[in-house]
């Protein structure tokens, strides 16, 4: 199920998460390796999420993992391993952010939770023959045949994620990214399933309507210049 | 259920979340209507492409440093 890339340990067991802190806690080293190696990816697009810059959201990873080396005694499983990790890490990142915030103001993310997530113009209003129905089908998407378009489609994407809401991106970031569970995503980032989800369905309508704006272009593909 | 009520379970849907009776309405509408179909599809593939997008990666050093504390610290 947990197909988390780069992600070769599982923690959902607390047996395992047990063995692993006392690991960490008897100085394994090639377990607290294995961990970095695991985790960090996911973590550094997290803390991306909360700053402003790679380096800063790298600095909070690296600040992250020292707190977790200084502080694995105070672990004592009432979460999963890899949830106490994230907590710590939102907690620097929060930190970071405030500081941050001195200096560059942080764009006021108004999230509303209610709204369409597809433009209301794509159905048809009461006085059409199919009220609510699609005015005009999404249009069919090409595959992406070509390295080039491929490339494309990615960075269309990556630039659509940078530009969610926080709490959204977030989520999309954990959830679809790196392949956490809905249950973990709710611990670490303190929400409801109900809220998570209301945020992923947000998150994926948002990039899948920007990838929809990139296939709608003429020659798209063609790798012209924006 | 129309259209504009589909686009917006998608995801419930796709989380196995949506009651009985809605999960009935949702999957009468899918197999009648080209379109929701396609909306369907579109999310899966913007989800599965997602999950290839090249991972940002801990500098070198900063995992050298990592590595060294982690021993420094059970020295």
């Amino acid at each position: 199920m947990e197909a988390a890339p780069g992600g070769a340990i599982q923690t959902d067991a607390p047996l395992i998460d047990a063995e692993l802190a006392g690991r960490l806690r008897g100085g394994d080293e090639k377990a607290f390796a294995e961990l970095l190696d695991g985790w960090s990816q996911a973590m550094l697009r997290v803390a991306r999420g909360y700053v402003s810059s790679d380096q800063t959201a790298e600095d909070v990873v690296q600040e992250t993992w020292l707190a977790v080396i200084r502080g694995i005694d105070r672990f004592e499983g009432r979460s999963s391993l890899r949830t106490w990790v994230y907590r710590i890490l939102v907690n620097i990142a929060k930190a970071h952010r405030a500081r941050d915030s001195r200096t560059v103001p942080w764009p006021a993310l108004a999230e509303d939770d209610t709204a369409p997530t597809v433009d209301r113009g794509r159905f048809q209003s009461a006085d059409e023959p199919y009220p609510g129905h699609w005015r005009r089908f999404p249009m069919v998407w090409p595959s992406p045949e070509t390295d080039v378009v491929a490339h494309e489609v990615r960075d269309t994407i990556e630039a659509a994620v940078a530009e969610l809401p926080q709490r959204q991106r977030l989520v999309l970031t954990l959830r679809d990214m790196h392949g956490y569970s809905a249950v973990e995503v709710c611990e670490i980032l303190e929400v409801s399933p109900q809220n998570q989800r209301v945020l992923l369905h947000r998150a994926r309508a948002a990039v899948r309507a920007r990838l929809e704006e990139y296939f709608g272009r003429p020659s798209t593909g063609g790798g012209e210049a924006r | 259920m129309n259209c504009d009520e589909f686009v917006e379970l998608v995801t419930a849907y796709l989380e196995g979340a949506l009651d009985e009776a809605t999960q009935q309405r949702f999957a009468a509408h899918l197999s009648e209507c080209d379109g929701c179909e396609r909306y369907l599809d579109q999310i899966r593939q913007t989800v599965q492409t997602l999950a290839t997008l090249p991972p940002h990666s801990l500098g070198g050093q900063a995992r050298d440093r990592l590595l060294e504390a982690f021993r420094e610290f059970h020295r």
